[in-house]
């Protein structure tokens, strides 16, 4: 027997037009994949990797676990919204196959259930279902209220701003708002008029029935609810609803090992479209919060790919300090998306450093490379080559007499193929000089010779190299009595994954302070050449207050390992700042000593004269 | 009698106050060093005529007769308006009323240490302005940290001055003829040296500049080149290379000398606490507004308070000793 009414058609028509658009897109997304990344598809289908990404897709999609670690308000919002969702699908579903005996039904049927079945006489299930139905309902109807209070006043989730609309998503938004109320109306007219319906309804219904002629009006309500849905399924591809199916997608293709390349690929279509647009990330953003940058910020940035609008302000309006990355839910890589969108952006232009001399490269065990920015910070270079020496390794110092650029600030502007060429450069005498280790006192220097050069050595940031030293016992240190304070630099925390062992090494001589924001949620220094568009004003306010962070229970030192930071803090900072090889330079015990116990005073460089101007 | 209490004991303050007392109003002047005089007691030559400082400072101290109550080693710790009188307590425990304030705390030399990548207190051949004038001053002569005399010597112009990134965006303005000043005094006392100095460009606005900037390139051969130092690298015997760019030539150049002297501009007078309690402006430079910029450059967004000297921005001495005498007049017409 085949239920039917005319309502059921502007629900009807829009899922098939919305299953037939997302089937489309998704299957050109795919197809369009670079080679190598396909044959990760293919290859990843049928192992384990699908089943992970299926859990995947129920922890995130559906339950929203990111959000809720982030903030548990407005991932009680979206997991009621799309979970109650789901549930309600999976319920009525089920409902409607039991009580048709098996029959399979065209998906209208579950969905408009009480429409054709208002009070079943004989179903003996009735009770539990319309009590779960009506439960989901309530659940949902709480979320639908949540969304609209975000809208109203987004300080009342802890998030400083919520995100500008346009004009799809108003749409969007306001049929699926219509959607729960529609439905809880239809149903508790059903209810008032036929009876059924259960804790929800069925009192609503009751109270209804009491001053309106429900009779008379179930029919437009299951309308009104059927032209809700339809309208929303047809806008979501429009809108920034997009994200609920895409995200299904990307949680595959990432559990396949697809991954952004240094150009936009249809994957980067797919991050894009998964971007839920929830604002997350606009918090924590030093831009927004010190400097007062608005509209740049990663949601903005997506979005204005994603309509074709990229101005040069989103894409290069931003320190690149990795902490929207860190906190987005839906674990876009944002970074490399803006780097892709700069490189797209520059002239690639070849043999622009043709003028820069080949150079020699001398053997040694180890290389120490300084790079540009610990030349600007000669105490840093002076520190580290002590130390160097004081350790008994034969080392080459790569760039005494002057250093070619190790790349990453042309890589960080879009310049690849310039960088490329000063990075031929610098690789060949690495080879030459048949060097084990690499090893840099700039964390930018290091990320890109780390990750860019393809070295077959080993390439160490210098706080790790230091600590290796430290615990070989080729560089003795006293403990100092001083209390530190140890600020993550953007490119070798969250950039690099380096936190423990700058730490570790700290340890070793002073005693080291917590501060309230540190590892993956430490702040920028605000000194980052990533951004090319910012006054230096704004970059003042943004270093004044990760200065009070870092400073707020008066540490006698400031210490970093990055001489870019170090610089930075130094313009702004009362406290005295230090980078790590000055502190264990100060710290140093001149003289080995036989027994290690105790060191007299003037067998050691005392850290005074380092520490206090 | 009414009373009139200044703030800073230097070139400003002394005059300023000389004038006032002249003029029969009683005078309090308090300074936080252990004697009047400020920088002047740290000079050793002024230009434009190589006139020593002591000798200004001299004439100076001859107006402050015993009718000035001098305090120093001494702070204003607070101040407070009451209807047209202001209560100044002192950090020695002394307190008094006052008709009004003269602010005459001049400046702070920039601390080089903020610009590390020229090495200053790094490395051992960087010294500052202000140190080569007290070298001068105590009549020694120059010698690098090894006691050997410089055969080259960098001079760096605008350090700490026209640079947003050290946050000063002004011209310090006498920084630039003090460096033609103290490159012919090198050259005077060893005149083998070689002299070269580092502009971004030359402010020789002032009388008897040009004259001075041409005696040194003709008479003494003093090397000007138009860059900024980008670096300054150490070398292992302690001489210090220098990097920059030429951009009369349109080259990158390096050079080795023996000794860098950095120019090393004016800031605002730190430890100003009367700024707050007063709640006196400052413009974004952190120098103190002025009520008028041409009319009333003595007055202050507070009646009452005045200013002189320095703490409205750099100028040379000459401007200073003006602009103290005005502020001492308009302090005057106020009392009336
Ligand atoms: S980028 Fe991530 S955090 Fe930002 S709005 Fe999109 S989903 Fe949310
Ligand atoms: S990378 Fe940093 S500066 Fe750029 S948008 Fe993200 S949080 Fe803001
Ligand atoms: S006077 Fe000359 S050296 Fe001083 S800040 Fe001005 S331009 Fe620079």
């Amino acid at each position: 027997m085949l239920v039917f009414d005319w309502f059921v058609l502007p629900f009807t028509l829009g899922l098939v037009y919305l299953v037939v658009t997302l089937l489309v897109k998704y299957f050109r997304w795919v197809k369009n994949l670079p080679v190598d990344e396909f044959a990760k598809v293919k290859k990843g289908v049928l192992s384990t990797k699908t089943f992970s990404a299926i859990r995947e897709v129920f922890l995130e999609s559906l339950l929203h676990r990111k959000i809720f670690k982030v903030n548990p308000l407005l991932g009680y919002m979206h997991t009621s919204l799309a979970f109650g969702w789901f549930l309600l699908i999976l319920i009525g579903n089920w409902e409607s196959r039991i009580f048709y005996h098996g029959h399979v039904s065209p998906p209208y049927v579950p969905i408009f259930f009480r429409f054709f079945n208002p009070h079943p006489v004989g179903f003996k299930l009735e009770a539990m279902f319309s009590f779960l139905m009506d439960l989901t309902l309530l659940v949902v109807l709480s979320g639908v209220t949540l969304a609209w209070l975000k809208r109203m006043r987004s300080r009342f989730f802890g998030m400083k701003k919520t995100t500008v609309l346009h004009m799809g998503d108003r749409f969007a938004l306001a049929s699926l708002w219509f959607i729960f109320p529609m439905r809880f109306l239809a149903e508790s007219f059903t209810s008032g008029a036929y009876g059924g319906g259960h804790f929800l309804t069925a009192n609503s219904g009751a109270f209804f029935a009491g001053f309106l002629p429900v009779e008379s009006l179930v029919y437009p309500a299951w309308w009104a609810y059927s032209l809700a849905l339809g309208t929303f399924f047809v806008a979501l591809p429009m809108s920034r609803y997009m994200h609920i199916p895409t995200e299904i997608v990307l949680i595959f293709l990432r559990k396949y090992g697809v991954s952004e390349q240094s150009i936009f690929t249809s994957y980067t279509q797919v991050e894009i479209n998964s971007c839920s647009r929830c604002g997350i990330c606009i918090d924590p953003c030093q831009l927004a919060s010190s400097a007062n940058i608005r509209g740049v910020q990663s949601v903005y940035h997506l979005q204005s790919i994603r309509n074709c609008a990229v101005d040069n302000d989103k894409s290069l309006n931003c320190l690149m300090c990795g902490r929207c990355d860190n906190v987005c839910p839906v674990g876009i890589d944002i970074a490399s998306i803006r780097k892709a969108n700069r490189k797209q952006q520059a002239a690639q232009k070849e043999n622009v450093y043709r003028y820069v001399p080949e150079g020699n490269a001398a053997k040694a065990d180890v290389i120490f490379f300084a790079g540009c920015m610990t030349h600007l910070q000669p105490s840093v270079k002076k520190a580290m080559t002590g130390l160097l020496k004081h350790a008994g390794i034969s080392y080459w110092f790569m760039d005494e007499s002057g250093s070619v650029c190790c790349g990453r600030p042309l890589m960080l502007a879009g310049k690849e193929a310039q960088a490329r060429e000063l990075m031929a450069n610098n690789k060949a005498k690495i080879v030459a000089s048949g060097a084990k280790l690499f090893v840099t006192s700039c964390p930018i220097c290091y990320k890109v010779f780390k990750e860019e050069y393809g070295l077959n050595i080993e390439v160490m940031h210098h706080s790790e190299y230091l600590l290796q030293l430290v615990e070989s016992k080729k560089i003795l240190v006293n403990r100092q009595d001083v209390k530190a304070v140890y600020h993550d630099p953007c490119e070798l925390g969250r950039g690099a994954g380096i936190y423990a062992q700058p730490r570790q090494l700290l340890k070793s001589v002073v005693s080291l302070q917590p501060v309230s924001q540190d590892k993956e949620n430490a702040l920028c220094c605000g000194g980052s050449l990533a951004n090319i568009k910012i006054s230096n004003p704004e970059r003042k306010m943004i270093t004044a207050d990760a200065v009070s962070v870092l400073t707020a229970n008066n540490p006698d030192v400031l210490v970093t390992g990055c001489p870019m930071c170090k610089r930075t803090f130094a313009q702004a900072s009362s406290v005295r700042v230090l980078d790590i090889a000055e502190v264990l330079s100060g710290a140093l015990v001149l003289k080995q000593p036989t027994a290690l116990i105790k060191v007299k005073n003037e067998e050691r460089l005392a850290i005074q004269p380092v520490l206090i101007r | 009698m009414k009373h009139v209490v200044v703030i800073g004991g230097g070139v400003a303050g002394m005059e300023a106050s000389a004038k006032l007392s002249e003029m029969g109003v009683a005078v309090s002047i308090v300074e936080k060093a252990d004697k009047l005089g400020g920088k002047l007691n740290r000079w050793d030559r002024l230009f434009p005529n190589s006139r020593p400082a002591s000798d200004l400072l001299a004439k100076l101290q001859s107006g402050m007769g015993k009718d000035i109550r001098k305090y120093v080693n001494a702070e204003v710790s607070s101040v407070r308006q009451s209807l047209k009188q202001f209560d100044i307590a002192l950090s020695n425990g002394e307190d008094f009323k006052a008709d009004a304030i003269l602010i005459s705390t001049g400046f702070d030399v920039f601390d080089a240490h903020r610009k590390e990548e020229y090495g200053y207190g790094i490395y051992d051949n960087v010294i500052t302005s202000a140190d080569l004038e007290k070298t001068f001053r105590k009549g020694e002569t120059l010698k690098t940290a090894s006691g050997k005399k410089p055969q080259r010597v960098g001079i760096i112009h605008c350090v700490g001055s026209r640079d947003e990134k050290a946050g000063n965006n002004y011209c310090s303005k006498v920084c630039c003829i003090t460096a033609v000043k103290q490159a012919i005094e090198i050259k005077e006392q060893n005149p083998e040296a070689e002299v070269f100095c580092f502009y971004m460009d030359l402010r020789m606005y002032d009388r008897h500049f040009e004259t001075i900037y041409k005696e040194a390139q003709v008479k003494h051969g003093i090397q000007f080149i138009r860059g900024r130092l980008s670096e300054a690298f150490e070398n292992a015997d302690g001489s210090v290379m220098l990097k920059a760019e030429d951009t009369l030539l349109g080259k990158p150049l390096k050079i080795n000398v023996d000794m860098v002297v950095l120019m090393a501009g004016m800031v605002p007078s730190s430890g100003n606490r009367v700024k707050e309690q007063l709640n006196l402006t400052v413009a974004e430079d952190g120098f103190f507004n002025v009520a008028d910029a041409h009319y009333e450059s003595s007055g202050t967004n507070v009646p009452g308070v005045f200013v002189a000297g320095a703490c409205t921005g750099p100028k040379t001495m000459e401007n200073t000793i003006n602009e103290a005498r005005s502020a001492a007049l308009a302090i005057k017409e106020y009392l009336r």
